[in-house]
């Protein structure tokens, strides 16, 4: 199953190193991994989406995460209420005559078009990690030269649904 | 006037200037460090020329290899309850304590290891004596620092210790570039070193709520078992665990590394479970309906096949590291505690007195019925009796250090530990070549006692060097090499599972261990028969000096009982008729 997991970690030398070292000693599979400066100086946040078998192994994740000295805080924010989102650059084969009709594929997805060369155009698009799959599977036919995506980063939302709520969003909500 | 000024420059100058090394020397002396396991070379100069003018400050112990010293320290540590302190220089110094680190780290042994490494300027350029000691070290310590800026120095090594000997132990490696060694300390230092660790806060105390559901668990419980851990002994809580099986009447097996924890000879001592634990214990294990687990970390050698540990039981664990509860048994009632509090809460906490009679009676036949067992040869000595004669030689008192293999299930199933802190083996990692450097660690550490190391003839060629040490320091270790001329262990499972096909684990050709003894000015014996070596008992356990023994067993011995690998704790076999 997939999870969102984020570690609020200290901004020192060495810290990915120990928590990628970690999660791939302890055989958990990463699936993408994002890394920022926080709001609080010094601190930077991980998110990661791992692959899990069961949920005791999930539980192993996040409290080997929580052994290490540089991590605050580790979160499985899977099951609340978040925003999550992510960025891609998508550069594919394109001409002037084809230039509409991507245009026409990319506008619903609010992607742009950030860079254009004789036989190429870049595209950017963020948002939730399914709807930048679509966009590159629509895009596919005209071949993809080159793909960058950064990874999940995600926030908890402020308001949360009460415990009970059956209709729990999407994970990667 | 113009004189004295010229005195007073004088002075300044002939004292010389501190220096990092200076200030990471001054920092141990404030930590209390009394030994240190060090051994020099290129980048630790500095750190060694320290300690040079801070010699009066430290016991300093120079092993013949690193892996001497950090195994040294490692006994150091089992025994005082200290953190080992070892000093290394860059490159293959570091290298060289790498095993050390590991085992330090499974067995959750306090250690402070410090290692040289190149100078900053020339970091990252494949330098001379050059390693990436962070990457390499990083999975294998507690922690680790790199020291970037030597005004953190002070701060560093406070931390360090605390990491090191607080939560579940380990090692914590710090990392020196010479040329912060090197730097001279120009602006005043604050006295007072303040530690900066946010992300660590171990949780000590129990969780009432869960302390409460064991108490419940515990008085309906007909078929209850303690399994007692080296977290016991780290936690100092022996005597709160004898007094809470004793006063609900609670049978008790022990892990390997936790054999002292709870008297060997008391009588709600189960024995040692696991692959070559007792039939009792084991039996326990696989019966129990609750399962209390204190301070072990359900090693997969303890637990055998997982598919059918403890299948009927509600398991409580109570354990200082989180990670531990849960890992390899689901556990009902997770307790994240150091084992003392959680021990002294649930004493406090008046549990009714459960009835489990049946119980009790069941696991005494098969103690009575299943004991440990061997088939003692006319004149030939085995391992077992070899165990059984030092455990009677040192009436069950010595502190007692091995290497990995049939010589350490053997000590652990005839040495009756029964007292804590006096057992010094390698659990987790099993390293070859422990047993006897530890010994001199814990002889440092206890110079009274009687240190007994028991190795292997495999095992003892691997750090036999630091006999050097025996003889420099006067260290009174008796060393028994239980000699079957093979890896015993190896051997064993060659004639168990590979078609007695031996693949490099007979040793044909060995050094004369007496030889050898001697030529290091230590006392040598050869023993060949049971009866030279009741002879000989005198002369290695009243002689005041180091001993060496070569104990010629029977190559052909096995260790039983035994669980088979992927077998169950209810699969024994071996065991006695």
């Amino acid at each position: 199953m997939k999870r969102i997991i984020t570690a609020t970690v200290r901004n020192r030398s060495g810290v990915l190193n120990r928590v990628t070292s970690l999660l791939q000693r302890r055989q958990f599979n990463i699936e993408s991994i994002s890394v920022g400066r926080t709001e609080t100086e010094g601190m930077s946040k991980m998110t990661f989406v791992v692959d899990v078998e069961d949920y005791q192994k999930l539980e192993q994740v996040t409290k080997q995460l929580n052994k290490q000295i540089d991590v605050i805080k580790v979160s499985d924010i899977s099951e609340k209420a978040i925003v999550a989102r992510e960025l891609a650059l998508i550069k594919i084969v394109s001409n002037s005559q084809l230039r509409g009709e991507i245009q026409g594929i990319i506008d619903p997805f609010r992607a742009s078009i950030i860079d254009i060369s004789k036989d190429s155009i870049s595209i950017q698009v963020t948002g939730k990690p399914e709807k930048i799959e679509a966009l590159i599977e629509l895009l596919k036919p005209f071949g993809i030269k080159e793909l960058a995506r950064t990874g999940v980063t995600a926030l908890v939302r402020s308001q949360q649904p009460a415990s009970n709520d059956s209709t729990l969003p999407s994970i990667l909500g | 006037m113009e004189r004295a000024n010229t005195q007073a420059e004088q002075t300044s100058m002939q004292k010389e200037p501190k220096t990092g090394a200076d200030l990471l020397v001054e920092s141990l002396i404030n930590e209390g460090v009394e030994t240190i396991f060090g051994y020099p070379g290129g980048a630790a100069l500095p750190i060694f020329d320290a300690l040079y003018k801070a010699q009066n400050s430290f016991t300093q112990i120079l092993a013949r290899h690193e892996q001497g010293s950090i195994h040294a320290a490692e006994g150091y540590a089992r025994v005082s309850g200290k953190p080992g302190v070892v000093i290394a220089t860059s490159g293959p110094g570091a290298t060289n304590l790498v095993t050390g680190i590991a085992d330090a780290m499974i067995d959750s042994l306090p250690l402070i290891v410090i290692t040289g490494q190149v100078a900053q300027g020339i970091i990252g350029t494949d330098a001379f004596q050059e390693v990436d000691v962070m990457g390499v070290t990083t999975p294998i310590t507690k922690h680790n620092y790199q020291v970037r800026n030597v005004n953190d120095l002070p701060r560093i090594v406070k931390e360090a210790f605390h990491i090191a000997t607080t939560g579940r132990p380990g090692p914590v490696l710090i990392d020196m570039p010479k040329d912060i060694s090197a730097e001279v300390i120009t602006n005043h230092l604050p006295k007072e070193v303040i530690l900066d660790l946010p992300g660590y806060q171990p949780t000590i105390k129990p969780n009432p709520l869960q302390i409460k559901k064991l108490a419940e668990a515990i008085e309906q419980a007909k078929k209850p078992v303690i399994l007692s851990g080296a977290g016991i002994l780290f936690a100092k809580a022996s005597e709160e665990i004898k007094t809470f099986a004793e006063k609900y009447s609670i049978p008790v097996a022990s892990t390997l590394l936790g054999l002292g924890a709870f008297p060997g000879e008391h009588p709600l001592f189960l024995g040692m479970a696991g692959m070559h634990g007792t039939y009792a214990a084991n039996t326990a294990l696989y019966e129990c309906d609750l399962l209390i687990n204190i301070g072990a970390r359900f090693d997969d050698r303890l637990t055998g096949n997982l598919a059918s540990f403890a299948p009927n039981a509600t398991v409580a664990h109570i354990d200082i590291d989180p990670a531990e509860i849960g890992k390899n048994v689901p556990t009902e009632i997770p307790i994240v505690s150091d084992a003392k509090e959680a021990l002294t809460k649930l004493l406090a906490h008046n549990i009714q007195q459960p009835t489990h009679e049946d119980w009790l009676v069941r696991l005494h036949e098969n103690r009575k019925e299943y004991p440990l067992w061997y088939n003692n040869p006319d004149s030939e000595m085995i391992g077992q009796w070899v165990i059984e004669k030092v455990y009677e030689a040192t009436e069950g008192k010595a502190i007692v250090t091995t290497d990995v293999g049939q010589h350490q299930m053997w000590t652990a199933q005839f040495y009756k530990f029964n007292s804590p802190d006096r057992w010094v083996s390698s659990g987790g990692l099993g390293t070859m070549g422990f047993g006897f450097p530890a010994a001199i660690g814990a002889q440092l550490a206890k110079p009274e006692d009687t240190v007994v190391s028991i190795v292997g003839d495999g095992g003892f060629q691997m750090t036999l060097q630091e006999l050097s040490i025996l003889q420099e320091r006067g260290l009174p270790v008796k060393v028994i090499i239980v000699n079957n001329q093979a890896l015993g262990m190896v051997r064993q499972w060659q004639e168990a599972f590979y078609s007695e096909r031996y693949s490099q684990s007979i040793f044909n050709i060995q050094p004369d261990f007496v030889k050898l003894a001697e030529s290091y000015n230590v006392k040598g014996l050869k023993v060949t028969t049971q009866q030279e070596f009741i002879d000989a008992l005198p002369e290695i356990f009243d002689y005041e000096g180091p001993v060496l023994v070569d104990a010629r067993v029977i190559q052909q011995e096995n260790v039983f009982p035994m669980i088979a690998p992927g077998k169950g704790l209810n699969e024994m076999i071996g065991v006695k008729p």
